[in-house]
């Protein structure tokens, strides 16, 4: 009995991909990306945006990866630690152009008008859903247990897996959706 | 084969080892401050020695004298002469250890005063050593920018001038450490460290991280290079220079792909609009003599297989893979032997 059970806690833990850390990431030219609504107008009611599973969200240190990666590519030269400046903030409710993962995927690929650039090309697929994850879990958009618990340096906000999450104004139906402010 | 004769192999083998590496060796030192260790590190080593000889010989006498067979049964003794004596030989031997260990502790302050004061009262060079996960970004500051000098895993200096080495880290505690020329001395992240150092030959002196810092600590090495002055001058004239634009239209196209493409996110090429700190500069790339902090000797054949799957060669090192078609290979391959 004790053997089984010993047996059947091995398999749980193999099959938790929190902790895996895969060095060998497949390596692809960027995906083709989702078609993200420009326009706050449209005929009827709103399409639902398309749910695009994001490889990459379920492991803690392809999200940490991300962060470190968000230094590194200096998103935070615009967005700063996700409180925004230059470029919007990545911690609140709102989502110009979609909180879905393939809807950020393609914000980072595609570029967005007016200041967002286009990182197509330059940063290889995998680190843009790394990117992505960590996006996602400024706004508690993940698990806790996936989110970072601490920061490598002094921050004055409390780390992503304290983040409360926000709920993106496109989660709620279309005639309950609230004013923007 | 009999146990024994390969128990002595072993052994034998070990020995050999150990006896073998003048490269990376405190016993084989260049500067002064390494002598200092080199000198600390023989007198322990006679001390502990003869100690070790001294209990060994005291042990086997031990182990050889007659046994007394068929011992009466005991009686006790009071104040015997042999129980005074005994005494005597325990109190002298302790006495005797903390000599030994007082004499150990005082070389050993004396020699890390000398060390630090060795070199401070003379007119050095400066060198800022940043450590990373997993190599190491070398600079030598001028008060004027484009004066300054960055490369990487490779740090030259003239023979016979000291150098003081400020350092930290941006991520992680790493440790400086080249055994033929100094200590270790620890970069930590946010805290500067200052070490003094100094080469009295030529050569060229292996050095690696001495601080666990992650899954490639073991592959983070550099190299220090000392020079004569007139040659460490003529490096540093060299690297000082931006990167001259390829004349070549294989290594044009190269440049083309290295400031397009993935590689200038974290690069820097000075005189291009590659310019960032993530990973090391490589403007003067091809003087180097090794890639990836050590790893490998920097050659053609290398550079691409690093470039295509760094991740095969040092797994969960920094840089992503970079797959691309060979002719975009060869010119990129074209375009980095043209950054001497």
């Amino acid at each position: 009995m004790k053997h089984i059970f010993i047996c059947l806690l091995a398999l749980a833990i193999a099959g938790c991909k929190r902790e895996a850390r895969d060095f060998q990431r497949p390596v692809t030219e960027n995906a083709p990306a989702q078609d993200v609504q420009l326009s706050e107008l449209h005929p009827g009611s709103p399409s639902p945006a398309p749910k695009f599973p994001n490889p990459y969200e379920e492991n803690a240190y392809s999200v940490s990866e991300g962060k470190r990666l968000f230094g590194a590519y200096n998103c935070s030269g615009c967005h700063a630690n996700g409180g925004g400046g230059i470029g919007p903030p990545l911690i609140d409710a709102d989502w110009v152009y979609g909180s879905e993962s393939g809807q950020i995927y393609d914000t980072i690929v595609k570029g967005r008008p007016n200041g967002m650039p286009s990182f197509s090309g330059k940063i290889p697929e995998y680190q843009v859903w790394e990117l992505v994850a960590y996006v996602r879990s400024l706004s508690g958009q993940l698990p806790i247990d996936v989110a970072n618990s601490r920061s490598d340096h002094m921050q004055g906000k409390k780390p992503e897996a304290l983040t409360p999450k926000e709920h993106p104004r496109t989660e709620y139906p279309a005639n309950l959706k609230p004013e923007r402010p | 084969m009999d146990r024994r004769i390969k128990t002595a192999l072993l052994l034998l083998g070990c020995m050999l080892l150990a006896g073998c590496p003048k490269q990376q060796s405190a016993l084989d030192p260049t500067g002064p401050q390494a002598a200092l260790i080199e000198h600390l590190w023989w007198v322990i080593f006679w001390i502990t020695l003869v100690v070790y000889c001294i209990v060994l010989a005291i042990f086997s006498a031990g182990l050889v004298k007659r046994r007394v067979r068929d011992i009466p049964p005991p009686t006790v003794i009071h104040e015997s002469e042999t129980e005074k004596h005994l005494s005597l030989i325990v109190a002298g031997s302790t006495l005797l250890t903390i000599i030994i260990l007082f004499v150990i502790l005082v070389q050993s302050v004396s020699a890390s005063k000398w060390e630090s004061r060795a070199l401070t009262s003379k007119n050095p060079i400066t060198i800022q050593v940043v450590g990373h996960q997993w190599w190491w970004e070398v600079t030598y500051p001028n008060t004027q920018a484009d004066q300054t000098v960055t490369t990487a895993n490779e740090i030259h200096i003239p023979v016979g001038v000291p150098v003081v080495i400020n350092s930290t880290s941006r991520d992680v505690i790493h440790s400086f450490w080249a055994p033929n020329i100094h200590g270790k001395r620890d970069l930590l992240p946010g805290y500067n460290t200052a070490v003094w150092i100094q080469a009295d030959q030529e050569g060229r002196f292996r050095g690696q991280c001495a601080e666990f810092c992650g899954h490639q600590h073991a592959h983070m090495a550099f190299f220090i290079v000392a020079e004569s002055p007139e040659k460490f001058q003529a490096w540093l004239q060299q690297q000082v220079k931006p990167a001259a634009d390829p004349t070549d239209p294989l290594a044009k196209r190269g440049q083309q792909i290295f400031t397009t493409r993935t590689c200038v996110m974290c690069h820097t090429i000075r005189g291009t609009d590659a310019g960032s700190r993530v990973g090391p500069e490589l403007t003067h790339l091809a003087s180097r003599e090794t890639i990836a902090a050590g790893t490998l000797p920097n050659n053609v054949g290398n550079l691409a297989g690093w470039i295509l799957d760094p991740q095969a060669i040092k797994p969960g090192n920094r840089m992503p893979p970079n797959p691309m078609t060979s002719e975009d290979l060869q010119a990129l391959l074209a375009y980095l032997q043209t950054l001497r």
